[in-house]
């Protein structure tokens, strides 16, 4: 698979790790009411769907960017990359 | 259909025209006992189980493909109990003793081969780890002894003893772990589950579950609707899929994992070898070829088949921990869909649904659990209570903070 990286172009996807589905982004305030039952969900349950996902690369061998990669779980092709940082919050 | 050395014999005499079909293709009913989503190995186990053990057999086993289509017909085939944890190692260990005896209680050859398995570790504290391991084994029942390199130079002599990056230190050995012909094993328990009633229902997809006031009663699928009073669900890498019809998340992600086999060659590797140093493991086939595999690809996929770099990383661990197979040439790869779970371990439990329960998360582990995973799941659905051997396999453990995580690598269901 090659990753079309924001800033350096296509690269290739051995040079990344994969962090996990991209829900991560959203860490839930523990603050807030219910945030175990948030936690939970958010340390360990997932949608894991077939098709496209919005998932976490960490580009270790490159520039230690965190991308937001939207793929294909079924037929591996990459849809939309973009830099995490960009879409917190979003 | 009864197996034997006669009947062998008999039908060579008679051109081979007397086999039957080892199970019937019958049309659903309209009411089960018991359904079982999934018609995988594990499935058919829990089948078998319950009509053997638990004498329940008003069973449908619903499976969306043809048997042995999934996971139990493309894995490595390594059957072993070389677990650490608590939680785990009983488990596995019932399991292997379940293989030792299911040739003859299937009344079909398996090819149930114990020819051992050996991990190999190249380091002083990579050997402690394995005294450990070693002992966690011998406290659960198996069998497990510690070779040191001039035993290793007898038994394996071909492996790359003084690689100068990973020297090798010595081998944790289990004589009673090696291989089983894998889709033997869903034919040998359909056959069985077969003649004791249970209906095999193929090419019966699960579309979606009836469920009222908080109670499933049965299933929607492709070849109508089928009521029953309980509802198991096992199906490995799609658990996530069947699950999400009813809005249920999981604690699974579904990963690739390849696996490999070479051409046919003499026989050269005596039981299951694991490299310590990088994730290679390899046995041979009765045929001849390696049958080996490595990781997981890392990321989500149902695709079926893997990419290039996981394939150059896995020949790497091969050809350093044994040159010798440097020239053999790779006949085929493929890939199957695992149901990683977050910690690593798998989950046999009910669910938030009345009468509806789950079996799923079993890592690249789940063909050495199956006649356990079976036992246990049809424990669980006969009586309503979890087996002693699988008493942890629980949902709950991820909200309590009790996970079973082998490699204590949290929850990053890609380093499991």
């Amino acid at each position: 698979m090659l990753i079309d990286h924001p800033l350096l172009g296509p690269r290739d996807a051995s040079e990344f790790i994969y962090m996990g589905d991209a829900k991560l982004l959203n860490r839930p305030n523990w603050k807030s009411q219910n945030s175990k039952t948030k936690f939970l969900d958010y340390g360990y349950l997932r949608k894991n769907p077939a098709g496209v996902h919005k998932e976490l690369w960490y580009h270790e061998q490159g520039d230690r960017s965190w991308l937001l990669v939207t793929r294909n779980t079924v037929t591996h092709e990459i849809l939309k990359v973009e830099l995490a940082r960009d879409t917190k919050g979003k | 259909m009864k197996y034997s050395g006669f009947k062998v014999l008999w039908e060579g005499l008679k051109g081979n025209t007397g086999w039957k079909p080892l199970w019937r293709k019958p049309d659903p009913k309209k009411n089960y006992d018991i359904i079982i989503v999934g018609g995988g190995g594990h499935g058919l186990a829990t089948a078998y189980y319950l009509a053997e053990k638990f004498k329940i057999t008003n069973i449908a086993v619903v499976e969306k493909g043809w048997l042995g289509s999934g996971n139990i017909g493309r894995n490595t085939t390594i059957i072993r109990s070389n677990y650490l944890l608590p939680q785990n190692q009983p488990f596995y260990e019932f399991s292997l003793k379940l293989w030792e005896n299911l040739e003859q209680e299937l009344n079909y050859n398996s090819m149930v081969s114990q020819r051992g398995v050996l991990n190999i570790f190249h380091s002083d504290s990579q050997r402690d780890a394995f005294v450990r391991r070693g002992n966690a084994m011998l406290m659960s029942g198996a069998d497990a002894s510690l070779l040191g390199v001039d035993a290793l130079k007898k038994l394996v002599p071909f492996l790359d003893f003084q690689n100068s990056r990973f020297p090798i230190k010595g081998g944790l050995w289990q004589p009673r772990g090696g291989t089983v012909r894998h889709d033997a094993v869903a034919w040998g328990y359909a056959k069985e589950a077969d003649s004791r009633g249970v209906d095999i229902i193929e090419n019966c997809e699960t579309t979606n579950f009836l469920i009222k006031n908080g109670r499933c009663y049965g299933v929607e699928t492709t070849k109508g609707v089928i009521k029953s009073k309980k509802v198991g669900v096992c199906v490995a890498g799609s658990s996530s899929q069947v699950m999400g019809k009813i809005g249920i998340n999981l604690p699974i992600e579904s990963h690739v994992l390849q696996a490999f086999v070479s051409e046919g060659l003499k026989p050269v590797i005596p039981g299951v070898i694991t490299f310590g140093a990088g994730h290679f493991y390899v046995s041979q086939s009765n045929k001849g070829g390696l049958v080996f595999g490595g990781d997981i690809d890392g990321y989500n996929s149902y695709a079926q088949r893997g990419n290039l770099p996981v394939i150059e990383d896995v020949c790497e661990g091969g050809v350093a921990l044994m040159p010798m197979i440097g020239r053999a040439r790779l006949l085929r790869t493929w890939g199957g869909i695992m149901d990683m779970s977050m910690d690593g371990s798998p989950i046999i439990d009910k669910t938030k649904i009345r009468n509806l329960y789950f079996n799923g998360g079993w890592c690249y582990g789940g063909f050495k659990a199956t006649p356990a995973s079976g036992f246990c799941y049809a424990h669980l659905l006969a009586t309503d209570k979890p087996h002693n051997d699988a008493k942890d396999f629980l949902f709950n453990r991820f909200e309590r903070g009790r996970l079973i995580d082998e490699k204590g690598q949290g929850n990053q269901p890609n380093l499991h």
